[in-house]
């Protein structure tokens, strides 16, 4: 059983550093980092390609993104975009 | 679990990477990644946001038509300046007209009335070829349409087109991202080759392909096992018929033709033209500035601007000025020459300029009459243009409805140039375009004129209706001891009563006649005590018209009845085709075949009942029996219910036991279907529920003690009663499984009907090996409504199951005190004989249309245990492997 290593609260205004910043921080992860999406409404392509390099990071350090309160909007977009299988959902 | 990329993966056709480098496929994939991404974004925004960007952009295009127009004519050497900014207007403003009050994003139209909600989804990335006559403009209006509709798009210009295209691709863009849409939702293909298209077309990402161009450019989309919009040549036939304002159609076809030097494949391409008006025509033409070649001037044209291997038009002409096309054959023309028109003298390969031609030169033909005129118009339709564009200038309906019935054209152009007409709401109010759909005679997938609903997935949200139900029965029905005296009261000159033999021998006819009016004419039509057949039928109708009948008594079971009603319906109908009419059905109000309205005689129908079970009286159907063709013929139809029924019980006083007892069964077995019928409604419920109540209560009453006047009243109003639940809920498995094993083995149907009844209950009781659909009821409830019947009954039982299990037991019970033979066995068939006739008798009952209604769906294998059980005749409370109860 993976420990919830890191929670990170992710702000509408300023998700491409956040992911960046998630991703410096997956070093320290023990295994999991949780990323709460509740605040964000819409994504960009910036947001979607700071993802995609978040989840090439994570897997290779072998560490699991949990996606938290992402809107079904964006949730289909991750969809048309192939990137749902590369994180973990939560409602 | 079945994963995106599974699915995907089912879905991929092969990557066409044949001639690339790896560098040029990296560039496209690039590319495609690109538009992916924008189109997933593009799909979060609303039907605000994305108006906010389409009229800026109808804006730029506006501003930049001029700048495009010089781009194109000076990169493409084809059309004129002038036109093209015509063109490029209309594919900004007239398009945005068009789209800017229409919804594209989430609900897009609703319809209250029916239930449906549509709802718009967008496709994600377009490929788009665009073709060198209409280069920017084309680009302009499929950009407009994309952002309407939340798409990326590909642009794959023609090589000859590149620059103009890809400048206005990058106004497009620019003006699109300045106004919020995504980054990347247009791209452009630099410097492409065809091995470049034959990759995005079968690119994954590639959702799409919108191919406006050549013949070959539209094959490879529909070759490549992409969802493709495309649009086919054309060879647009004009029909100038004789009433036409000759005037107006002469100057329409000029501007037409030499709009942008004819390159809109929607231009006029051969006119036809009524012989009285040809000259004069012509010399219209010839005062408007066309030049009228004669004989070796058009064969000097056929020579050079038609390819005589392909018989195609040559390239160079395409969109030349007449005067230039003139000049390099060396034809003398004047100087302001708008037009070349050539005389033919037919269609096809051996009338060259018969063919599709993108500049000013226009064939004519001289028609001799309005056939030949519209002969050669399909010629010329066939020749090239199937499914295009096609105009008539005539002043004559008829004549322009024919031709609208034989020119296979998605736009036929009425009084009006054929390329601007087309083009959509500037002559008409067609959808504008630049994209024409030529429907399959163009090898295309539309006749549309291709607009923002093909950039759409549309799907529709459907709610359950509320199927409207019936409940139709006679609207006068007299009941209880001495009802018959009823018959007074309907006046008639001429009546005649049906019956059988017996019923006039005991004096029932006589009880009857006493109760008619002095002034009625009775006549006396007796019949055979079977089921009726069409020769007693027919025989009868005779008679009915002979004596000019007004009024129809029948008096006797159901056969009696059910002949009277089809007499009748042939006595008032004398086209109606029985066998037509027997046609099979599967909702009564949806049924192919008709019953006639038109009727040519009138007579009212009374039925009065000599039995207690089949209720007749009061149903719309009738059984005929035809012996020449040895089968029977079921009738179903309202139209056919008696006008009156009168249900006397003094006419059943006398009824032996054995036929109480099998008409009890048969009355119990139509209330106890019609109550878990699939049409069961509370109002057949009310009617199925109380003949229920009232068979278990009476039935035996009456078969032990005939003399029972109340029991037998009581029998006589439940067959009734339960008559008018089944004629609105029709019954069931039971009935389809009595008639197959009945006529079989000569079985009486009620006697039938009791040998599969607790099996069948027990069957519907269970939970279904297939539901049947049915949108008149929510669940499966046959199980709860048994379990009503039996608390009705007062049977006790805690859950629905024991409930159940308590009305079999009932049934049971009630059918070892009539003495009915409790298993088919006990008839005296051989297992061996039943084996052998089983696999048929499921046939039979498979094709038997009672059990449409049943609730559970029989299969055939179902059916076979159903008869299997009732040869054996064990309880199904006993029988091994029973079904579980429907929970």
């Amino acid at each position: 059983m993976a420990t919830i290593a890191g929670w990170q609260k992710i702000d509408e205004a300023c998700i491409v550093p956040a992911l960046e910043q998630a991703g410096e921080k997956l070093d320290c992860a023990a295994g999991e980092v949780v990323l709460d999406f509740s605040s964000v409404r819409r994504v960009d392509q910036g947001v979607l390609q700071a993802m995609e390099e978040l989840a090439s990071v994570a897997a290779e350090k072998g560490v699991r993104v949990v996606l938290c309160g992402v809107n079904v909007h964006i949730y289909r977009v991750l969809k048309l975009m192939k990137l749902t299988s590369r994180f973990s959902f939560l409602s | 679990m079945i994963t995106d990329e599974a699915v995907e993966e089912r879905g991929r056709v092969s990557p066409a990477t044949e001639g690339l480098t790896a560098e040029r496929i990296a560039y496209l994939e690039r590319l495609v990644s690109q538009a992916r991404t924008a189109a997933a974004v593009f799909s979060q925004f609303t039907q605000d946001e994305v108006d906010r960007v389409v009229k800026p952009m109808v804006l730029a295009g506006l501003e930049q038509a001029q700048y495009l127009a010089r781009l194109a004519v000076e990169e493409t050497r084809l059309g004129v300046m002038e036109d093209k900014v015509i063109k490029n207007m209309v594919a900004t403003e007239f398009a945005y007209h068009y789209v800017k009050d229409k919804r594209t994003v989430g609900v897009i139209r609703e319809y209250p009335e029916r239930n449906l909600v549509e709802v718009a989804e967008p496709i994600g990335v377009i490929l788009s070829l665009t073709p060198i006559t209409n280069p920017t403009s084309t680009v302009l209006f499929k950009c407009i349409m994309a952002i309407k509709t939340r798409n990326a798009v590909i642009f794959s210009p023609h090589p000859k087109a590149w620059n103009c295209c890809s400048e206005a691709v990058k106004i497009m863009l620019e003006t699109a991202v300045k106004h919020g849409a995504p980054e990347g939702v247009f791209g452009c293909l630099e410097s492409h080759t065809l091995q470049d298209n034959a990759y995005l077309m079968r690119h994954k990402d590639v959702a799409l392909i919108d191919a406006t161009g050549g013949p070959g450019a539209v094959k490879a989309a529909y070759s490549s096992g992409k969802p493709a919009l495309g649009v086919g040549p054309g060879n647009t036939p004009v029909y100038l018929e004789k009433s036409a304002d000759l005037s107006t159609a002469v100057v329409d076809i000029i501007i037409s033709k030499t709009f942008d030097n004819g390159t809109i494949c929607a231009s006029e391409q051969t006119v036809v033209i009524d012989d009285v008006i040809y000259d004069l025509t012509l010399k219209k033409f010839a005062e408007l500035g066309a030049h009228i070649c004669n004989e070796k001037e058009t064969k000097l044209l056929a020579q050079t601007v038609i390819d005589p291997q392909t018989g195609f038009m040559q390239p160079m002409a395409v969109g030349q000025k007449a005067t230039s096309i003139a000049r390099f054959i060396g034809l003398s023309v004047k100087p302001k020459t708008k037009l070349l028109i050539v005389p033919i003298q037919g269609v096809g390969r051996e009338h060259p300029l018969s063919v599709e031609k993108l500049f000013p030169v226009l064939a004519v033909y001289r028609a001799k009459s309005v056939e030949e005129a519209l002969r050669v118009c399909v010629d010329v339709n066939h020749a090239g243009g199937l499914g295009h564009t096609a105009v008539i200038f005539s002043r004559n309906d008829e004549i322009i409805r024919k031709f609208g019935e034989v020119i296979n054209a998605g736009r036929i152009i009425i009084n009006s140039p054929g390329s601007i007409g087309a083009l959509g709401a500037v002559y008409n109010d067609l959808v504008p375009t630049f994209a024409f759909g030529c429907g399959t005679g163009g090898g295309n997938s539309t006749t549309d004129n291709v607009n923002i609903y093909h950039y759409l997935n549309i799907k529709r949200l459907a709610r359950r209706t509320q199927a409207h139900m019936w409940f139709r029965v006679p609207n006068q029905i007299y009941f209880n001891l001495n009802a018959v005296e009823n018959v007074r009261q309907f006046p008639s000159r001429s009546t005649i009563i049906v019956t059988n033999p017996a019923l006039e021998r005991i004096g029932h006819v006589d009880i009857v006649r006493r109760y008619i009016p002095p002034e009625t004419h009775v006549h006396l039509s007796v019949i055979p005590d079977t089921e009726p057949e069409t020769k007693v039928v027919s025989e009868t109708v005779e008679a009915l018209k002979f004596y000019k009948a007004d009024q129809i008594i029948a008096l006797g079971g159901g056969s009696v009845i059910d002949a009277a009603k089809i007499m009748k319906l042939k006595y008032e109908s004398p086209e109606a085709d029985l066998e037509e009419l027997a046609a099979p059905f599967l909702d009564l109000r949806k049924r192919v075949v008709e019953y006639p309205t038109a009727k040519v005689n009138r007579a009212r129908l009374i039925a009065i009942p000599t039995t207690s079970g089949t209720g007749s009286e009061v149903t719309p159907f009738a059984v005929l029996t035809d012996k020449q063709r040895r089968r029977k013929v079921t009738l179903a139809d309202y139209s056919l219910s008696p006008d009156v029924a009168i249900v006397d019980p003094q006419f059943v006083m006398s009824m032996p036991k054995g036929l109480t007892a099998d008409t009890g069964i048969d009355c119990l077995t139509h209330a106890l279907e019609a109550g878990v019928s699939n049409y069961a409604s509370p109002y057949t419920d009310s009617n199925a529920m109380q003949a229920i109540r009232m068979v278990f209560k009476y039935l035996p009453v009456a078969y032990e003690h005939p003399g029972d006047e109340e029991a037998r009243s009581m029998m006589h109003n439940a067959a009734c009663i339960a008559a008018m639940a089944f004629s609105n809920a029709s019954v069931g498995v039971n009935h389809a499984l009595a008639h197959a094993f009945g006529a079989r083995f000569g079985i009486a149907h009620g006697r039938a009907n009791a040998l599969m009844l607790p099996h069948v209950i027990a069957y519907n009781a269970a939970v279904p090996t297939k539901f049947m659909p049915s949108p008149y009821q929510k669940g499966y409830v046959a199980h709860k409504k048994y379990a009503t019947v039996a608390d009705l009954l007062g049977l006790g039982g805690r859950t629905v199951e024991e409930k159940v299990s308590k009305l079999i037991a009932a049934t049971e019970q009630l059918l070892d005190q009539l003495e009915f033979p409790r298993s088919i066995a006990a008839l005296g068939i051989s297992k061996e004989e039943f084996e052998r006739t089983v696999p048929e008798l499921a046939k039979t009952a498979y094709d038997d249309p009672s059990w449409r209604s049943n609730p559970r769906m029989p299969l055939m294998a179902e059916l076979i245990e159903l008869f299997w059980q009732a040869y054996h005749g064990r309880g199904p409370a006993e029988a091994s492997g029973a079904p579980q109860q429907a929970g």
